[in-house]
């Protein structure tokens, strides 16, 4: 029972740093209609940064937090405007490939700068754990501070996007661009701030990820990503509650898989389930039904 | 006489794919007899026949068909891996000569892609856009997970397989994550000449007959098209197993080219490998695809004396390469000077 708990945990801890980056995925893809596949690539260059901050210039975890934050923050809106903005009334194939293009670039600047060895990061937060149930079931302090936050970025996200200005702006965008463009609504302004927002939390989410899983190379951020894109799938992409619940049961099913089913199995479990699910509901679990005209 | 000619030209129109690939061939071939060709580009060569082979074979389902699928290195390994474990069976057990071992490790190859094509389509070819694509991924993933677990062994005439479990009699063949490894390489640049031209007619005369005008007109205007009784889900699947078929005998020559090979080579980056050959070479081009593919193979291998910075030139290139095919300035000026020299040949005529 206590470990079936233990894995549980593990699971949702897991699944609220896909969350976290599903959450970038889906609010791209629901303003700015394109699969970012740079955004894995966010999420290591996020890692590297907090890295860098707090081994080679010595700063408090928090500092590095931050500035991983703002480096991150800095390169969506760069990529936006710089590779995405552009395209915008390209076909999504050619916006895809361009995404796929700056993913390369990541990887391989990332390659040049610290090289493809692996370094070990150390977790920005303090080890050790609490114990219950009398000792049998352990959980660390990485496990509850990621879902504590990811459940403020939840709420957070969502009182954004609901009660303030440009939340409006956001949805207006994502229901019908060209109209909220006739309303006044400054759509690349929007766009550029979606990004923003994604990137940001992709760099919380590195932070927690490597403290959990503390191996960073040039290649960390992909199959997070693709997972994550998963999630967001698995969820409804466009759906922000969607995100955040297609992460989490994306993670719960990894780790059961993994654990109960096997090992070597785990991903092609997680793959399995989304298939699945996807044939049952083709728009994701919280997905909008698409109205077909003719 | 008149009428002729134009048959004559259509006909050239229509196969100039083939006729590009042959000359290619051909300059290929002298160039290898007069010794003029160096070493690393002549190891190119079946590398370069096979990513055209996945090109043209992917333009088809992305192209023709008008589906996003980012899974065809599923495909490709499947075929890569049956065709090895099929080629070692009949050299091991009835004593096959070379080419006799290459063509049943490619129809073999493709038919065992094909049928994963089947199993594949029927479910997903239901959804649409970008669920379509994040499904086909999800399978390449899948496809890639369950042959990191398989082992298969041939003990005199009987071929064993097992799932995550290595204590199988015989010599073994497949060895799950490793691969397979010593594999006889009797993959040779003909062979691949010919694949491709056989996966060139294959796509274009499919492309040209009636079956093709319905998959285009599925992918056009799919609702247009049921309610003149096109059956939207068979043409879908047609392309899409034929895909498959070609992706797997494709993988089945790529795999017969190199000593070793291991599942971990077939990744989700080798899929978008060769949907960035399609893309670049121009979507439903085929032309363009077998071009896209046998330029986008060599430059990188030839970007060596770059070293370090060989990716990064290729990242940038890819980016730069559709923000200016998609300026609006520059398309308005290609169309200018394209519309002039029309304008000109239409006077002349």
């Amino acid at each position: 029972m206590s470990t079936f708990l233990s894995n549980l945990i593990s699971g949702v801890s897991l699944g609220s740093v896909y969350a976290i980056i599903a959450l970038g995925y889906t609010m791209v893809y629901g303003i700015a209609k394109m699969l970012n596949f740079a955004h894995g690539d966010v999420i290591m260059i996020g890692a590297y940064m907090c890295f860098v901050m707090m081994f080679n210039l010595n700063t408090p975890a928090f500092v590095g937090v931050l500035i991983a934050m703002a480096v991150c923050t800095l390169l969506g809106i760069t990529i936006e405007r710089l590779a995405y903005k552009p395209l915008r009334q390209a076909t999504s194939l050619s916006v895809l490939i361009t995404a796929i293009g700056m993913s390369y670039f990541l990887q391989n600047l990332a390659q040049l700068i610290w090289g493809a060895n692996p370094k070990s990061f150390k977790s920005v937060i303090p080890s050790g754990g609490l114990s219950l149930m009398g000792g049998s079931l352990k959980i660390s302090y990485v496990t509850i501070v990621t879902i504590i936050a990811s459940v403020l970025i939840m709420v957070v996200l969502t009182l954004f996007v609901n009660h303030t200005k440009m939340g409006k702006a956001m949805r207006c965008v994502s229901e019908d661009r060209g109209a909220a463009e006739l309303m006044g609504v400054n759509v690349d302004l929007t766009i550029t701030v979606t990004f923003a927002i994604g990137s940001a939390l992709a760099a919380i989410a590195a932070v927690l990820m490597c403290s959990a899983y503390p191996t960073l190379k040039p290649t960390t951020g992909s199959m997070p990503g693709i997972k994550a894109f998963t999630a967001a799938v698995f969820g409804g992409i466009g759906s922000i509650p969607g995100a955040m619940l297609g992460g989490i049961l994306l993670g719960v099913i990894e780790i059961l898989g993994k654990a109960y089913v096997s090992s070597e199995l785990g991903d092609a479990f997680v793959f399995a389930v989304l298939i699945l699910v996807l044939l049952v509901k083709p728009t994701g679990l919280l997905g909008k039904k698409i109205h077909e005209k003719v | 006489m008149k009428k002729s000619s134009n048959t004559l030209r259509k006909i050239t129109k229509t196969y100039f794919p083939c006729l590009l690939v042959t000359a290619m061939f051909i300059i290929c071939q002298i160039m290898i007899t007069t010794n003029a060709m160096p070493r690393t580009t002549k190891s190119m060569l079946v590398p370069v026949c096979v990513y055209i082979v996945m090109a043209v074979s992917l333009n088809l389902t992305v192209g023709i068909s008008g589906e996003l699928s980012l899974g065809h290195a599923g495909f490709m390994s499947i075929g890569a891996f049956s065709g090895v474990v099929i080629a070692t069976y009949t050299r091991e057990v009835f004593g096959f000569s070379e080419p006799a071992q290459l063509l049943s490790a490619l129809v073999i190859g493709g038919i065992m892609a094909g049928i994963m094509g089947v199993i594949i389509g029927i479910p997903v070819l239901r959804l649409r856009g970008d669920y379509l694509a994040i499904v086909t991924l999800a399978f390449g993933e899948i496809i890639r997970n369950i042959l990191n677990c398989i082992y298969i062994s041939l003990d005199g005439n009987k071929l064993h397989f097992a799932f995550n479990n290595n204590d199988i009699p015989g010599t073994q063949i497949l060895r799950g994550p490793t691969g397979v490894t010593s594999v006889e390489k009797i993959a040779s640049f003909l062979a691949g000449f010919l694949l491709v031209l056989f996966t060139l007619l294959v796509v274009i005369n499919l492309i040209h007959s009636r079956s093709g005008r319905a998959i285009m007109a599925v992918r056009d205007n799919r609702i247009a098209a049921e309610s003149v009784g096109i059956n939207v889900t068979g043409f879908k699947l047609l392309a899409f197993v034929t895909s498959a078929f070609l992706a797997g005998m494709g993988g089945a020559l790529f795999g017969l080219n190199y000593a070793s090979l291991t599942p971990a080579n077939f990744s989700f980056n080798a899929s978008i490998l060769i949907l960035v050959y399609v893309v670049l070479g121009g979507i439903g081009n085929i032309t363009g695809s077998v071009i896209a593919a046998a330029v986008l193979y060599i430059l990188p291998e030839e970007l060596r004396g770059f070293a370090d910075y060989r990716m990064l030139a290729y990242a940038i290139v890819l980016i730069a390469v559709m923000l200016i095919t998609n300026n609006a300035r520059i398309k308005a000026f290609v169309n200018s000077i394209f519309k002039k020299n029309k304008a000109k040949g239409g006077e002349q005529a």
